[in-house]
């Protein structure tokens, strides 16, 4: 029967014209993945993907963002910045309520910065600037900063800033609280059960402050621990969306044949993926810039998105994403160009010394990309041994610096203050740390570039800075850029207005709609 | 010894098994001759059928790698780990064995209860942790190999010496003042030999296995292209092309059966009781 109707559905859409202006439909029900399981859906507590994925829909932020990173009201509807980038004032929407029924205040945002300090280091350093918060009424909130902070207005997506309700957590011990399993938040879904290795299950929450949204009644989040047993599932059509990341990319080909199936490698602006090579900069070859230019030069990266990312994602120019501010192309470029490797290596004076590579264990997509990585640089005549590790072995390797070469990824958070200055600067290193300045790279230049970007005002007065300090960079090859990685999202093509903001799936199923 | 051979020819099954080895010998020690280039070289297109493009007859995996040039280089580390992993597992079995059987006693039981524990131990299991905890590399896996596979030889070998010390040549030497050592190695080990080469046919065979699994499940020496690991890679894209799995496991069912097949014919053929001339 749900296979006729499935069929059903896969015809009427099939046979449907793509019309510019959809009306959206009420109702429907969507089965997605999540993977890997949540550890929990309080969200001032755990911001794994997987939390952040599915409590998106539960909680919200004060703002949320357009894939071109422009801030668009979430629980603010306005907000404004002082003449001297000192002040931020916010105005909260009136007549919004928690999902139990009472009146989200600004007593809420002032407590939930108080809580996630405690619990959220993303949080703990992106108000690090705050000096003070005032609630003068019950919609209006100011942030009063010590100095002007550039990427501030870039902070209040819901993983980054979830409104926590002050009711139910105040004077209670945050992390033993036994609302944690209830997540209560102000979003358009409402946490209805979760069971453990099966499901968790989202309803529609009916008293959401935008009228007539959300439009699905009920999300399913379905917990397949096996890679290709997700991708059957969405073959078989017990589920509608895959979230970016959930299938092996050798999948998403086969998957995108099929009638009434849409991929989009969208909705990853806010985080922009950036993959590189840790290359130790304090030890062996690679201590040597020219060697490090040299691999830049011997990978081939287009073959990289074309066979192993199937033409997703962009070669990476430099250290920033092209999605995230204050990027820029006018960078000396590397081009596959084995000769030159060889000609660079020859003046580095290298002289065949072992290099270890340690590939990124997240699956088979990283093992075939580290075996591509390791034959480009073999081909130029670099002696590379392939390490093989888990993921806590490669944690403490990256972090105890025990490596020559190292496969890696990390989040930018849409402006280079918030997620790319770490990799650079001097004062981010410290052992211990997979996510820091791990390669060793120390220039006083930089340093000081970074620091003034971080605090110049306003926003046009950061660009030529981040601009100087990205072509410094460049030339130096700290580390060793691949791509600007997108993890492709597929879906049924009835899945309508699914990714719409820079977090895509992650807040998307507020203005998601099922077309029958 | 013309004898043997006569016996071990007469059988069929031994005859296509030596055959089949011999094949595969030459084709690790000669094949990378005839494919100069790493196997692990993007040559061509990814995902290219079999028989499709003129130079690669296997057709090429995910990344575009020869298939054919993966087999060849596979079967070097196939043999390599069975026999190296064959031979530690001996050396440690075999005095062992030979020990307990000759002594008996506590030392006997000692060494039997130590035997006993590895043997309580699921051996696949063990490995998978052994060579986990060591790193995969091709060392911690011939380690790991032998260390699970020699209580079996240890106990065959304890066997036979437990019945041949009893022989009276055996009590000639003990009278004659001979060292318990040069009795144990001249007198009583060749005598007992037989079975522990047919089960060492056996072993090698069980050994080119359990490479093949581990380097399944992503616990091969990444350096090194091995079967196990062309199967366990092409799995997740076997849908797409059946090739890249299909063929490594010809190659490793081709192998394990031959060495089977062998381990029969020697039977036969070092145990005249059973073989079929002697009935």
């Amino acid at each position: 029967m749900l296979k006729q109707v499935m069929l059903g559905l896969l015809l009427a859409s099939a046979l449907s014209t793509v019309a510019l202006a959809e009306e959206p439909k009420a109702g429907g029900v969507i089965n997605a993945v999540i993977q890997p399981e949540p550890p929990g859906l309080m969200m001032g507590l755990v911001q794994n993907g997987p939390t952040q994925m599915v409590s998106g829909n539960i909680y919200e932020g004060l703002l949320r963002y357009s894939p071109k990173l422009e801030p668009l009201p979430g629980l603010a509807e306005s907000w404004n910045v002082s003449e001297d980038g000192k002040t931020y004032t916010f105005k909260l929407r009136k007549g919004v309520t928690w999902h139990d029924g009472k009146p989200f205040t600004s007593a809420d945002v002032a407590f939930s910065i108080e809580f996630l300090k405690q619990t959220h280091p993303r949080a703990r350093s992106n108000f690090a600037q705050v000096d003070k918060i005032e609630t003068p009424d019950d919609s209006t909130v100011i942030f009063n900063l010590k100095q002007p902070f550039g990427p501030f207005l870039g902070v209040f997506e819901v993983g980054s800033l979830p409104m926590i309700p002050k009711h139910i957590y105040e004077g209670t011990d945050f992390k033993t609280n036994p609302a944690n399993n209830t997540p209560v938040g102000t979003g358009p879904f409402m946490f209805k059960e979760w069971q453990k290795g099966s499901f968790i299950r989202l309803v529609k929450n009916p008293n959401y402050y935008i009228k007539g949204k959300p439009n699905l009644d009920e999300i399913y989040w379905h917990v397949i621990p096996d890679a290709a047993a997700r991708a059957v599932a969405f073959e078989t059509g017990k589920v509608d969306v895959l979230p970016g990341g959930s299938v092996e990319n050798f999948d998403v080909p086969r998957l995108s044949k099929l009638k009434n199936v849409c991929v989009t490698g969208a909705g990853w602006e806010f985080f922009s993926p950036h993959s590189w090579l840790w290359l130790n900069n304090r030890q062996g070859p690679t201590a040597n810039k020219k060697f490090r230019q040299a691999v830049m030069y011997a990978m081939d990266r287009n073959f990289a998105k074309d066979v192993i990312w199937n033409g997703l994602g962009k070669v990476a120019t430099g250290p920033s994403g092209s999605s995230i501010k204050h990027y820029s192309g006018d960078v000396p470029k590397y081009d596959y160009d084995p000769a030159k490797a060889k000609a660079l290596l020859k003046e580095a004076g290298y002289n065949g010394e072992k290099v270890r590579l340690l590939p990124l264990p997240y699956g088979e997509t990283w093992q075939r990309w580290a075996e591509a990585v390791k034959q480009n640089l073999q081909d130029v005549g670099i002696n590379v041994e392939m390490v093989s590790t888990d993921v806590a072995g490669w944690n403490q390797k990256t972090s105890e610096w025990d490596y020559d070469i190292a496969f890696t990824y990390v989040y930018q958070y849409g402006d280079p203050a918030l997620g790319v200055s770490r990799t650079y600067v001097s004062s981010q290193i410290a052992k211990g740390n997979p996510f820091n300045n791990v390669e060793g790279y120390s220039n006083p230049e930089i340093d000081k570039l970074f620091a003034e970007g971080a605090v110049a005002f306003p926003d046009a007065a950061r660009k030529p800075i981040y601009d100087k300090a990205q072509k410094i960079l460049v030339d130096d090859v700290p580390v060793a850029w691949l791509l600007e990685l997108q993890f492709p999202t597929v879906t049924r093509c009835n899945v309508k207005n699914l990714i719409t903001t820079a977090i895509g799936v992650n807040d998307g199923f507020r203005d998601a709609w099922l077309d029958k | 010894m013309t004898k043997f051979w006569r016996t071990m020819l007469r059988n069929p099954g031994g005859v296509i098994g030596l055959v089949i080895l011999v094949i595969a010998i030459a084709i690790a020690a000669f094949g990378p001759l005839l494919f100069p280039t790493s196997p692990w070289r993007m040559v061509q297109r990814p995902f290219l059928p079999p028989f499709t493009v003129a130079g690669l007859p296997l057709g090429t995996d995910a990344l575009g790698r020869d298939v054919l040039a993966g087999i060849i280089y596979g079967a070097r580390v196939s043999l390599l780990v069975g026999l190296v992993s064959t031979m530690a597992a001996l050396a440690v079995g075999i005095p062992v064995g030979a020990v307990a059987g000759y002594f008996g006693g506590k030392i006997g039981d000692a060494l039997m209860r130590f035997t006993e524990f590895f043997q309580t131990v699921p051996s696949f299991a063990l490995a998978i942790v052994l060579v986990a905890i060591l790193q995969p590399s091709i060392i911690s896996i011939v380690l790991a190999i032998a260390i699970v596979s020699w209580p079996p030889v240890a106990r065959l070998v304890r066997g036979e010496v437990l019945s041949l010390r009893t022989r009276e040549y055996v009590q000639a030497a003990v009278v004659t003042g001979q060292s318990h050592g040069w009795i144990i190695w001249r007198e009583i080990l060749p005598n007992a030999l037989s079975p522990v080469i047919v089960l060492a046919s056996l072993m090698v065979a069980t050994a080119i296995l359990l490479e093949s699994s581990l380097s399944f499940l992503g616990l091969g020496d990444p350096n090194l292209m091995s079967w196990g690991y062309m199967v366990g890679a092409g799995r997740t894209v076997i849908r797409q092309a059946w090739w890249i799995t299909l063929f490594p496991g010809i190659a490793i069912l081709l192998s394990v059966l031959a060495l089977n097949l062998i381990g029969e014919g020697l039977n036969d053929a070092l145990n005249p009781r059973l073989s079929k001339e002697g009935r």
